[in-house]
């Protein structure tokens, strides 16, 4: 794709210049080093400089020593530091952001991983670096129709942005085509952009790239401008938050649901549809995003509850208090620095919890998860006990006759 | 010192290549152009030796789909002149070395330099003849698949290795000017945020000159152009691991291994 020349007032927002002007910047102001952001980090014993420590070094001056520092590449963008706040300051939103947009324009090298991740976003539209004429491949084995806008332009009630990793990767695609699926069952009137679409952007900023997330953002938001349609419903809960909380920033606003959220809208309908026992414990994974950054606890457990036979157990950290997949902030891509530095994975960490609970099906909401989940469920040795399945994979599964 | 470093644009295989009706060219209509990688690390090595002795480094590119990006890209890493040259046979690495070679020299401040540097091969140029051939036309000395290039103390002469196979490599003193294959950087080719990109466009500083008709230009012609054959596929092995294991043993007796 080409760079998106952008009017820089267009992308007016918050910046470390003007931070203190605005309310959230007032907010860092009140910090009072309590360091609760630090203890709740998943990697804040890796970091040199925790958001505590970033902020103190902000209101001495040093944020020189901060920005030569590799602390916030151990940023995974939980959100456990901003939701545990008790000054309720936007950590993972807006100051840490704005710190790694810093670092990284001062950095000559960053981990190969996700440079190339960067580097092939920007170009091919998705971090795998797959041709965007591939993006919708996934459709011809849906089972259903599938309708791209490109080829039928006619409005649509529901825009589903599919986002790359179901729209790519063997696993993703299975999970594209059950969603789709389970869309077709509720009768609700879709269609996707397909090959014109691209990453909605928000990993691009959450792992330093603002730039990268402008030109994403510019991009979608022209292509999107061509259709009708009455909201946008997407499967991936980092474009969730692109759409919530960047796309209006720069002037486009529509209404907005999750995959889950919007098919718990529709409980009473899916209900009678859901025929097939499955006879499962499972165990849901609060993502990040999802969760604790936008407070859906419930609707996924409501969805998974009304799947006859499933039985719902809790891991020990659930809903605000879940502990993150890894994969947030560029995390996705630094796996195999955090090997080489020696951290812990995430990822792992988490399978344990799960498998903990004696549950024999991981269900998840993001799509991230799954290749981290069952990587991770091999490395521990766990993939004889359990499985990863996405939500939607559980209602497509339990339609079947 | 002044650097100056070659790039060009080669198709990118990450779009499937389709060969165009008149089967001796590729189909343009998914045709992408990317930077050629062995030119990026042209470039990275021109900008560590800029970082270490001072002066200024020049891109310079015949024009192509897609090389705005390229050289603004270039300029927000730190090139200090992005050129753009438009040739009338911009895919053919031949014919626009031999265009180069005899045009460039006429680009206002452009050379002498005392580094040319440019990628060894390119994918379209596997016999990598861009930099012998521009050697050969300003009467300079060549090194290609160079790996690493320290400029000594004198200015006038440059430690250069290059790679030979096996492992083995070779140093060799050139003196400068010269112009230089690059097969790989010291380091791989830096990351350069999307926001300095879009600050070197809004300078708007690249340049289009356009060359002094030189005559005839040398050129192969491409007769035919096709997608390589399948070769014979894989064969899979199936059955109980004691199975597995007696078949692979029976191959590898077939074939003498063991
Ligand atoms: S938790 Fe909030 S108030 Fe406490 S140190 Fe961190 S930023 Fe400051
Ligand atoms: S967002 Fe998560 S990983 Fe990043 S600093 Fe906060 S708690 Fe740590």
């Amino acid at each position: 794709m080409g760079i998106a020349r952008l009017d820089p007032e267009l992308t007016c927002e918050i910046t470390l210049e003007n931070l203190f002007e605005r309310r959230e910047g007032q907010r860092v102001l009140t910090c009072l080093q309590c360091g609760t952001c630090a203890a709740t980090c998943p990697y804040g014993e890796q970091m040199d400089y925790p958001a505590r420590r970033i902020i103190s070094m902000m209101r001495a001056g040093l944020l020189d020593e901060v920005y030569a520092s590799d602390s916030l590449l151990a940023c995974v963008a939980c959100y456990a530091c901003k939701a545990k706040c008790p000054r309720k300051i936007d950590l993972t939103g807006v100051l840490l952001p704005l710190i790694k947009e810093q670092v990284l324009l001062r950095r000559r090298d960053l981990p190969a991983e996700l440079q190339k991740a960067l580097e092939t976003t920007l170009r091919y539209g998705n971090p795998m670096g797959e041709t965007s004429r591939k993006r919708e491949a996934w459709i011809k084995d849906a089972g259903v129709p599938v309708r791209t806008f490109h080829s039928d332009p006619r409005p649509a009630d529901v825009l589903w942005f599919v986002e790359c990793y179901d729209s790519y990767y063997p696993r993703g695609q299975k999970i594209a085509q059950a969603t789709a699926r389970v869309f077709h069952a509720l009768g609700i009137d879709f269609a996707i952009l397909g090959n014109e679409e691209k990453c909605a952007g928000e990993c691009g900023r959450l792992s330093w790239e603002t730039g990268l997330s402008n030109t994403l953002m510019e991009y979608n938001m022209a292509i999107l401008g061509k259709y009708q349609f009455n909201r946008i419903v997407t499967s991936g809960p980092h474009a969730y938050d692109a759409f919530k909380y960047r796309y209006p920033v720069i002037g486009f606003r529509y209404p907005l649901e999750h995959t889950l959220t919007l098919l718990a809208q529709h409980l009473d309908r899916l209900k009678p549809l859901l025929i097939k026992k499955l006879d499962y414990t499972v165990t849901y994974h609060d993502s990040c995003c999802l969760s604790r950054h936008n407070s859906f606890y419930e609707e996924p457990r409501a969805l998974l509850n009304a799947i006859p036979g499933v039985r719902l157990v809790e891991m020990t950290h659930n809903r605000i208090n879940t502990l993150c997949c890894g994969g947030g902030g560029g995390g996705m891509w630094l796996d195999t620095y955090y090997k080489a530095k020696g951290y812990e994975r995430l990822s792992e960490r988490r399978i344990k919890e799960a498998l903990a609970t004696g549950a024999n099906v991981l269900a998840i909401a993001c799509d991230y998860e799954f290749s981290r989940f069952e990587d991770a469920l091999k490395v521990v040795g766990g993939d004889k006990q359990m499985v990863v399945r996405d939500i939607t994979e559980l209602l497509d599964e339990s339609m079947e006759r | 010192m002044k650097i100056v470093v070659l790039l060009k644009m080669v198709p990118d295989v990450v779009e499937e290549l389709e060969v165009a009706a008149d089967g001796k060219s590729l189909d343009a209509e998914f045709l992408r152009m990317i930077l050629s990688e062995r030119d990026s690390h042209a470039l990275e090595e021109g900008l560590l030796l800029k970082e270490r002795h001072g002066g200024t480094l020049m891109v310079v590119a015949p024009e192509a789909p897609e090389v705005d990006d390229a050289l603004y890209t270039a300029l927000a890493k730190g090139a200090d002149r992005a050129v753009k040259i438009p040739l009338s046979t911009p895919h053919s690495s031949r014919a626009s070395a031999a265009q180069l070679g005899k045009g460039l020299p006429a680009v206002p401040d452009l050379l002498p330099a005392d580094l040319i540097l440019t990628g060894c091969q390119a994918i379209d140029d596997l016999d990598g003849m861009t930099a012998p051939l521009l050697a050969h036309d300003w009467k300079l000395p060549y090194l290609g698949l160079v790996t690493s290039i320290s400029v000594n103390a004198d200015g006038k002469t440059a430690c250069v290795t290059k790679e030979y196979s096996g492992g083995t490599h070779g140093e060799f003193e050139v003196p400068l000017p010269a112009v230089l294959g690059v097969q790989a950087a010291e380091q791989p080719p830096r990351y350069v945020p999307v926001s300095k990109v879009r600050a070197a466009m809004k300078t708007g500083m690249i340049e289009t000159v356009e060359l002094q008709e030189s005559g005839a230009v040398p050129s192969v012609e491409i007769l035919a152009m096709a997608k390589p054959e399948d070769a014979e596929h894989a064969e899979m092995l199936e059955g109980s691991p004691e199975q597995l294991a007696d078949k692979i043993s029976e191959i590898l007796t077939a074939h003498g291994v063991v």
